[in-house]
């Protein structure tokens, strides 16, 4: 202090304060609930997951089969109901060996999401799951994978029904 | 305008409270399937852009625009959102086509408001976080300061709020698609609970499912494809300053600038001589009235008595929310203003059905982007290019 100011305004600031959010931030939590109409198409997929079988449709204007399924074709505009159930076995069209979970966790085991092109669908199309029962070196583009389902009892008519894709021969 | 813009294609599906039998991308597709057939035009091969509106916090998705091309038909083509409401989209759309780079541009908009559990804590997340958010008012009651001082500046009585609720709730009865039509007395809007005072339970609207796809065109696409455009004259749109400390809580301020906006681009000087019936904004009952003299469409003060008199129904001098307004449709989130294009667009064309107005040829529409924003837009179309007489 000097001789003409005796005390400062305003209200001393620590090291602490700042540490514990006190100030500089606000902290609030915002609750944001959907629930989730999942529609014709995505909820016969769901239903098919359930009872162990991958439903995907065809386009019968662009000759096409696609999955998961939709109500209407993406390319040519066309409505979609032609429904078919698919083979659990396809090719791994691209993969990564993840080192950290979804919330930035390292971890040594890495996950492997990959794209499977399943069999039956054309061009090849592909469904987002994770590869599992396989040594992680091992994997490869082109690698031939089946479902590995959970047992019927255990399934909810989620994409988890199936655990993951593991390879046809050892890896 | 030397370079007029028209819509040549409208199609919608809903609206109705829930829709738990189709994803929102059906609803979507739906209404595009309409828009096409009736614009006549192959999306895949016809349109040159897409605009689409929405709110991430209200589709559940961040990044949500990345998944709209599909059920528009807009995969691998020019497609961009924008957050505000479908008359924004609209205005965007136009002034694609005044660029001469786009012949054919669409716009969708749609609410999918069933599968929003929290609504009220999204709304409040709009708020700020410092200075409003903490003292943890719902939202609605930013509303309810606006009405407050709307009615004590305006004079505007709470008999007639519950005047424009009957009358839109009525109308929507003539309208198919509307979630809401009722037959209602005053006593019933004003004995309703009080939520917010002023406001009252069945002067809030409440929302439904649907979706909206409107399709533009340059003025020579227009002539060749359809046999009804619906020429836009003029659009604007504006924001007022949002805070709640010292924004005007009396006055729409942000749909008088979007009107005068519109108004200049069309060449409208007297608006009651020129617009014949109009589309409004009536997320709250009060809402109407307010912006109704905010387009000066009658004077400051007059709205609340002409509702009561009758001229804003259907058979009055100045036909309001024929179509049953957001009050009788249901409020379709960001595709509000595009439901209240949609229903100038058919009474332009003739095809309203029974409640058809007699011999219109300039509509207006105008959206307001809910609390706690102070932004709108307004849309002036007609039927005939430059007014009756040409
Ligand atoms: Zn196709």
């Amino acid at each position: 202090m000097t001789q003409r100011i005796a005390s400062y305004p305003g209200t001393a600031l620590s090291e602490e304060d700042i540490e514990r959010g006190h100030v500089l931030s606000v902290h609030d939590q915002l609750r944001a609930d959907y629930a989730w109409d999942a529609g014709l198409a995505i909820g016969l997929y769901l239903d098919g997951l359930k009872a162990g079988v991958i439903l995907g449709v065809r386009c019968r204007r662009c000759d096409r089969t696609v999955v998961p399924p939709r109500a209407f074709c993406e390319q040519c505009f066309a409505p979609m109901d032609a429904f078919v159930p698919l083979a659990d076995v396809g090719i791994v069209n691209t993969f990564s060996l993840c080192y950290v979970t979804w919330d930035v966790k390292r971890i040594v085991e890495p996950l492997i999401p990959a794209v499977i092109d399943l069999d039956g669908t054309s061009p090849p199309a592909g469904i987002m799951h994770l590869l599992g029962g396989v040594v992680p070196d091992r994997v490869h583009i082109g690698m031939r994978v089946r479902a590995v389902w959970k047992p019927a009892r255990a399934r909810q008519g989620a994409i988890t029904d199936i655990r993951y894709f593991k390879p046809l021969r050892r890896g | 305008m030397t370079h007029p813009v028209a819509i040549i294609g409208v199609g919608w599906s809903g609206f109705r409270p829930v829709t738990p039998d189709v994803s929102y991308k059906e609803l979507i597709y739906e209404a595009a399937v309409r828009a096409y057939a009736d614009a006549g035009v192959d999306p895949r091969r016809d349109v040159d852009s897409f605009v689409t509106v929405s709110e991430d916090f209200h589709e559940g998705t961040s990044i949500f625009d990345e998944y709209v091309p599909d059920q528009i038909g807009g995969a691998q083509r020019p497609v961009h959102t924008i957050t505000g409401d479908g008359l924004h989209g609209l205005a965007a759309a136009v002034m694609q086509i005044l660029t001469g780079r786009f012949r054919v541009v669409v716009v969708e908009g749609h609410s999918k408001a069933s599968n929003i559990l929290t609504l009220p804590h999204i709304t409040a997340y709009a708020l700020d976080p410092i200075l409003n958010r903490p003292l943890q008012v719902n939202p609605l009651a930013v509303a309810a300061l606006e009405a407050c001082r709307y009615m004590h500046e305006s004079g505007a009585t709470r008999e007639q709020c519950g005047a424009v609720v009957t009358k839109n709730r009525r109308n929507a009865l003539r309208n198919p698609a509307a979630a809401y039509g009722a037959d209602l007395r005053t006593e019933d809007v004003l004995a309703s609970e009080v939520v917010a005072s002023p406001l009252a339970r069945l002067e809030i609207s409440d929302h439904a499912d649907g979706a909206i796809v409107i399709v533009l065109a340059d003025a020579e696409t227009a002539r060749r494809l359809s046999p009804h455009p619906a020429w836009i004259r003029g659009i604007g749109w504006a924001n007022d300053s949002p805070s709640l400390e010292s924004r005007c809580w009396a006055r729409a301020v942000y749909a008088e600038r979007a009107a005068a906006m519109a108004y200049k681009m069309a060449g409208i000087g007297n608006p009651v001589e020129e617009i014949q019936f109009a589309e409004v904004d009536d997320t709250y009952a009060y809402k109407e009235l307010q912006h109704l003299e905010a387009l000066g469409l009658c004077a400051q003060g007059r709205a609340g008595p002409l509702t009561r008199e009758g001229a804003t129904a259907p058979d009055g001098c100045l036909p309001v929310n024929v179509s049953g307004g957001s009050l009788g449709v249901g409020h379709l989130l960001e595709a509000s203003g595009l439901a209240r294009v949609l229903e100038v667009v058919l009474q332009l064309r003739g095809h309203a059905g029974s409640r058809q107005l007699g011999d219109v040829y300039t509509g207006l529409a105008q959206s307001w982007r809910g609390v706690p924003t102070t932004s709108g837009a307004v849309a002036v179309l007609s039927n005939q290019l430059g007014g009756r007489e040409s």
